[in-house]
């Protein structure tokens, strides 16, 4: 049993998210494809083509 | 309806669909581990100057199957046995899905020969990179394709497995932190497979002439999304077997289950951009991205292996000294189950990650001092500290556990497997060693000859570089010898092991029954930060990390004469 929760029962939102794999997929994904490929993406694709 | 056993030392309850899952994956990712380590021992014997093995040719064809079949087969089928292994066995949990299971198994395996056969055809010798404009045959691309679908079904039962486990509450409360790390290692996969699928399949249109081109900057960007994060995954499970290994020897819970949490949230968050430090010198990407990638945010995936590197001997010091091993700062060690393979794989492997793979990483990771050994013999030389010492190591410690319990048979050769991490650890990590020896001093990686003997313009490395490389190579033979020495344990324990006897008055006291299914399976800290060995050993490490990282830029210093 987890020992995050509060004595008024409630679980704690940093809990909650470590609790939620779907969550975690989601940003586990997005971080990397955001800061990473997109970017990276974005930078070579404004790049002036030679004349 | 799922069909279970009862494991006799552990007492857990084994869906029989994912046991031979489990067994067949592990079973083909030494198969794996054979022909991709006979493929890296004849690399190193054509890089030994003085042995110079291999013609060009077959040079490249044979470290193009070394890379493919160590760096993402072997890995890739044991890490799914892996999840599986933390899906099902320790939830307690039936597996969703076996026939998708199996399915991808099926994908993985042909994917795998597939791409085998296209690189032994002698067609597609462009490395594991596989960098265009260099073109391979159009299998070679199919098969990878293929086995990443394959692994992707696999990631899809595990998500279904935990996510189901928690419905029909076979465990309480949050996932164990085993499982919280083969989840983490899982989910760095889905972004690696993504990302292979994204460049992969316009590359194999390309190689079917249904595409004209492929922008090779756009393909190293992309595709090392694919190529690095892959290895990413190896650091999340093999600390994931870190952990399980503390668990289930030592009994040993985390020093604190919200740090080691967070610690593995920093992984999910931030340990893929690390892609970045390949492209550290390409032209046309700013400094911004190549700086937030591989600096602030590497730094914080680098925190969190450095938690792990803390609190996974903290663990198993706090749990030591329960026992009552309290004489000064290292009796918890010194009394360690150092003859149990289990134990000194999984000890090996950390210290070896860390001081080999881990430290180089950060430097190699730094815009500055990457240019003094960018795309030199120092690149492998840390990757074999990660992948092999690292990962590998720490792999086959836990097959040493894994095998004999799940197959429920005795080792074959116990006196062999004693010896054979210490075998394997030092001859492994002598060869990532010399080989960043040889490469601060210049020596190129993927050369087939670093005497330039039928180049026009030659070029004489200092002796220095020379002796590295024959070192690199004698290294290289006792490491293969370990090698052989785990597989044939593995094969011969399946195939010809002994049966282990049931021995039902002692299966009542076993002391790794309650240690098993407490500290890995459930929630919950040591309660102590009272580790001063291992804080110890975090300073020793930390001032080796300093010194390391500030020789470099002495090094860098000196590289253009400033006056």
């Amino acid at each position: 049993m987890s020992d995050e929760s509060r004595g008024d029962g409630s679980i704690p939102l940093m809990q909650q998210l470590l609790d939620s794999p779907i969550l975690l997929l989601i940003i586990g994904v997005a971080s990397p494809a955001i800061f990473y490929t997109l970017w990276g993406v974005m930078e070579i694709i404004s790049i002036p083509l030679a004349p | 309806m799922a069909e279970f056993r009862t494991c006799p030392d552990t007492g857990f309850k084994i869906d029989l669909a994912a046991d031979k899952l489990i067994k067949w994956n592990a079973v083909t990712a030494v198969v794996f581990l054979l022909v991709g380590g006979l493929f890296g021992l004849m690399v190193a014997l054509t890089r030994w100057p003085a042995v110079h093995l291999l013609p060009a040719d077959l040079f490249y064809l044979a470290l193009t199957a070394h890379g493919l079949d160590v760096l993402i087969v072997w890995i890739v089928f044991f890490e799914v046995a892996l999840i599986y292994f933390c899906a099902c066995v320790l939830l307690n949990a039936r597996m969703v899905l076996p026939k998708v299971a199996w399915l991808g198994y099926i994908l993985m395996l042909g994917g795998a020969a597939i791409t085998n056969v296209a690189v032994l055809s002698g067609e597609s010798s462009v490395m594991f990179t596989s960098y265009p404009p260099m073109m391979a045959a159009q299998e070679f691309y199919l098969g990878i394709i293929l086995f990443a679908v394959g692994a992707l079904l696999a990631c899809l039962v595990f998500f279904a497995t935990i996510i189901t486990a928690k419905k029909e509450r076979t465990y309480e409360g949050s996932l164990p932190l085993v499982v919280f790390g083969a989840m983490t290692a899982t989910i760095i996969a889905v972004f690696t497979i993504l990302s292979g699928a994204v460049i992969l399949v316009p590359t194999w249109l390309w190689s079917l002439d249904l595409l004209a081109n492929i922008d090779t900057l756009m393909y190293r960007v992309i595709w090392w999304g694919f190529g690095h994060s892959s290895q990413q995954i190896n650091v999340v499970a093999q600390i994931s077997i870190w952990y399980a290994i503390a668990a289930i020897l030592f009994g040993a819970k985390p020093l604190s289950e919200k740090v080691s949490r967070g610690a593995f949230l920093l992984y999910i968050l931030f340990l893929q951009l690390a892609s970045a430090h390949h492209l550290l010198v390409d032209p046309g990407i700013s400094s911004e991205w190549k700086i937030f990638n591989t600096s602030y945010a590497l730094y914080l995936a680098v925190l969190a292996s450095m938690i792990h590197g803390l609190t996974v001997p903290g663990a198993i010091e706090a749990a030591q000294r329960k026992k009552g091993f309290n004489k000064g700062l290292f009796e918890w060690l010194r009394k360690a189950p150092w003859g149990n393979p289990v134990f000194s794989g999984m000890f090996l492997s950390l210290i070896l990650f860390g001081f080999l793979g881990g430290i180089t990483g950060v430097m190699m990771g730094t815009e500055q001092l990457n240019i003094i050994i960018h795309n030199t013999l120092y690149v492998p030389g840390h990757f074999h500290g990660t992948v092999v010492v690292g990962t590998t190591l720490a792999f086959m410690a836990m097959s040493y556990w894994l095998v004999p319990t799940l197959w429920q048979k005795e080792l074959v050769f116990p006196g062999l497997a004693k010896w054979q991490p210490y075998l394997f650890g030092l001859g492994m990590g002598l060869v990532s060693t010399f080989m960043m020896g040889a490469g601060t001093l210049g020596v190129p990686r993927r050369h087939w000859d670093m005497t330039f003997a039928d180049a026009t313009l030659g070029y004489d490395f200092p002796a220095a570089a020379n002796l590295m490389m024959g070192l690199n190579g004698v290294a290289a033979v006792i490491g293969s010898i370990g090698a052989a020495i785990f597989i044939l344990n593995m094969v011969g324990t399946i195939l010809w092991g002994k049966a282990k006897v049931p021995a039902p008055a002692a299966a009542a006291e076993a002391p790794a029954a309650p240690s098993v299914t407490g500290a890995a399976t459930s929630y919950g800290s040591a309660g102590t930060m009272e580790v001063p060995g291992t804080f110890v050993l975090a300073l020793i490490f930390l001032t080796a990390f300093i010194l390391y990282y500030f020789v470099n830029w002495k090094y860098l210093s000196g590289v253009w004469g400033l006056s």
